[in-house]
């Protein structure tokens, strides 16, 4: 069944995250809307992953409220997060998708069209029956998205979905992400690849040390960035 | 014939009575394990995902259960199925379904306290995911199971030469019943009491040989099973 | 898919024990004596006893003490001991209908061929009291079994109080004939036995016939129905139907038929009556 309801907009007010004197996430303002993708850049260690997690609803804030569609205790059926290394259940390629369908509830009588139509999406129609551990990085990437996609989700979230993989695998990840984002779901991706942020960002959140430095739109923040650890990061010096 | 190859001897002759033994002995301890899958798998499962006060002794307790000797089990369920026991008017004591029984309270623990240990390793691997995809209580321990199986199956292994190998306790529920409830270790005890050693050593060897037969070829599924899942 | 598979499993082994349980319509349960199993009676006799009437026995061998008490608890049907004195008691207890000697057969006086203690042809109380003095080697069951009552009333006969007595030399094993035998091959010592298991025992090393033929040695059996009136469960008819055959002139001869590389290994004595 599906929540009538949407997930959109994502709004974290005031959002921290602190374990024990540390804190990871500082006081985090950001609405998340409907539209083309957002991607969150920034360095290694700035609270990207965290971020996604918060947003998924993995975690909980140790401060501050987060909404989806206004709601507090929103269910996550209709999110989907794909993890930087996702986990593969010890079956087959399509099995894996027909787990992921099965959870969403869709009825076993059209799983299998389902299957084969996740399976055409990502391009692995030909591994089908291949165990899905032995598949290759951009292989998992790829049957990750499609287990994500089977959840039919209004808000995908991805982490670094691409941080390991060769550029034929990045790009055939980043196209599927594309038609995703296309088909209307709203893509927010973390990303440390300026390149990557010129090909799929519409927005960018810029974060530095657990805390949002920038945002806007991803050519003002690529090509005028307004602050100095942006300006630093959009040239390639190291951003710590 | 010699004494050193009479149990040879039996086999080679196609021996009814010895045959009748080992289907008995394989009947008996399969239905234990099976029983005790059932059980233990969910209780360890169960116990590897809830977090709850005295969850720590508990897991201590089940550990300890796996030494828990034979003849004591055996001795509980006697009075418990003796006709002058709770359970007595089931008139099930001296059966081979009160020697299941005791097997598989036997083995219970021998098959839930590494499913416990597997499937809380492994929920480290999948929380985050399973989290993620909305898995309820069932599902997790279902899909936990499922992905632990290859590991889980030498807990079944442990838990059936724990059963197929014990004396104490279907001696004392199942009465080494002639043709009835005699098995392989009940007539290796009986053969010894009378002195007939070489017979109980071939007896023996049966069984050791069975045990490993048995082990090889789950061994061999496990092998081919993972090559074919990965 | 794993969960269907163990259903049909459990579905299949249940369906496995119930076709095993069922089989058990016409039969009995005899709670009786290692020695009447390890000697190989019953292997003989109850084929027989089947073959004549379709009864199933299924025999649980045990000592007379353990046998009489899995009686007590209502767990067999019928009892088949040899300690006169625990059947007098159990019958007087209400536990059994009615008592009937069946068989006899003697005890035999075990020991090394070397016969450290120098016993060999003794009376009985001779030859006990001689091995208590010298120390010698001796195995006692220890499992208030028949034999064990015997031996026990042997040592008293003899003068020897055993319970102030024991020391090194007197090891109690709390096992069966078989395995008291066994233990006594291993240590080279002295061991009372029934004539039947030890006619029967392979497992000899060392060991011979030190003192029989004693009057003293005499080893009387008995069988009795477990009372309904104290456990409805008792299978009335079929057990009687077992204790009628073995008493009756068909059963004795039959058990009369028994040897062991030409021995008789007991004499039935039914005509007798019992208590």
């Amino acid at each position: 069944m599906r929540a009538p309801v949407s997930d959109l907009p994502l709004v974290l007010d005031g959002v921290s995250l602190r374990a024990g004197s540390i804190t990871i996430l500082d006081r985090l303002n950001l609405t998340i809307a409907s539209g083309a993708p957002t991607l969150i850049v920034g360095p290694n260690g700035a609270g990207k992953t965290r971020l996604l997690r918060l947003c998924m609803g993995l975690d909980r804030p140790t401060a501050g409220h987060i909404t989806w569609g206004g709601r507090a205790d929103s269910p996550m059926a209709r999110r989907a997060i794909l993890f930087q290394r996702p986990v593969m259940l010890r079956r087959t390629t399509a099995a894996n998708i027909a787990y992921a369908l099965a959870l969403a509830g869709i009825p076993r009588s059209e799983r299998a069209e389902r299957v084969g139509a996740l399976l055409e999406r990502v391009g692995l129609s030909d591994l089908a029956q291949r165990p899905a551990r032995r598949l290759s990085g951009g292989e998992q990437q790829r049957l990750a998205l499609a287990r994500a996609l089977a959840r039919d989700p209004q808000i995908l979230l991805l982490d670094e979905p691409t941080a390991n993989l060769d550029p034929a695998a990045t790009r055939s990840v980043e196209e599927i992400v594309q038609s995703a984002a296309e088909s209307g779901i709203k893509i927010v991706m973390a990303s440390h690849d300026l390149g990557q942020v010129r090909r799929l960002a519409s927005h960018v959140i810029f974060m530095v040390r657990g805390a949002i430095c920038e945002q806007g739109k991803a050519g003002d923040f690529l090509d005028h960035p307004t602050t100095e650890e942006a300006a630093a990061f959009v040239r390639g010096d190291l951003v710590i | 014939m010699s004494d050193e190859f009479s149990a040879l001897q039996l086999i080679l002759d196609g021996d009814a009575a010895l045959f009748a033994i080992v289907k008995l002995s394989l009947a008996v301890s399969l239905s234990a394990v099976v029983l005790a899958a059932v059980i233990g798998m969910p209780l360890g499962a169960l116990l590897g995902l809830s977090r709850f006060r005295g969850r720590s002794l508990l897991v201590v307790l089940l550990n300890s259960l796996m030494g828990l000797p034979p003849v004591v089990v055996g001795l509980a369920v006697y009075l418990l199925l003796s006709r002058s026991g709770p359970l007595g008017t089931f008139g099930i004591l001296f059966t081979p379904t009160a020697m299941v029984i005791a097997q598989t309270i036997l083995i219970v623990p021998i098959i839930a306290a590494p499913t416990r240990q597997t499937v809380e390793d492994l929920w480290v691997e999948y929380r985050d995911e399973l989290t993620a995809m909305d898995v309820g209580p069932a599902g997790r321990m279902a899909t936990l199971l499922w992905d632990a199986r290859f590991s889980l199956v030498t807990a079944l292994l442990a838990g059936f030469g724990r059963a197929a190998a014990e004396v104490g306790a279907v001696m004392i529920v199942g009465g080494n019943i002639d043709g009835f409830t005699r098995t392989m270790t009940t007539a290796v005890a009986l053969e010894t009491s009378k002195g007939n050693l070489p017979l109980a050593l071939g007896l023996g060897l049966i069984l050791v040989t069975i045990v490993i037969a048995i082990n090889a070829a789950a061994w061999g599924t496990r092998i081919w099973s993972e090559r074919q899942v990965g | 898919m794993s969960f269907r598979f163990a259903s049909l499993a459990l579905a299949f082994s249940i369906t496995a024990l119930v076709s095993v349980a069922s089989a058990e319509e016409r039969s009995i349960v005899v709670a009786s004596t290692t020695s009447t199993q390890d000697s190989g009676l019953f292997g003989y006799l109850l084929p027989i006893f089947k073959a004549k009437t379709g009864i199933e026995v299924k025999v649980i061998a045990q000592g007379t003490g353990q046998a009489l008490d899995t009686a007590r608890r209502g767990d067999a049907d019928v009892v088949f001991v040899h300690a006169k004195a625990q059947e007098e008691k159990f019958l007087a207890e209400g536990f059994g209908v009615k008592r009937f000697d069946v068989m006899y057969n003697d005890f035999v006086l075990i020991g090394p061929k070397s016969d450290p203690a120098g016993v060999k042809g003794k009376d009985i109380e001779t030859a006990l009291k001689t091995i208590q003095a010298k120390g010698a080697p001796f195995v006692s069951r220890g499992d208030r079994s028949g034999t064990h009552s015997a031996e026990l009333a042997l040592w008293r006969q003899a003068g020897v109080d055993i319970g102030a007595s024991k020391g090194p030399w007197y090891r109690e094993i709390g096992q069966g004939m078989g395995a008291a035998l066994n233990t006594a091959a291993a240590m080279n010592g002295y061991v009372l036995s029934d004539r039947g298991t030890w006619l029967s025992f392979r497992n000899r090393g060392d060991l011979d016939i030190v003192v029989q033929g004693d009057k003293r040695l005499f080893n009387q059996y008995g069988v009795m129905l477990v009372n309904p009136a104290k456990h409805p469960t008792v299978k009335q008819q079929l057990g009687q139907a077992f204790i009628d055959w073995i008493i009756s002139p068909e059963g004795q001869a039959s058990i009369a038929g028994y040897k062991i590389d030409g021995q008789q290994l007991f004499f039935p004595d039914a005509e007798k009556k019992g208590s």
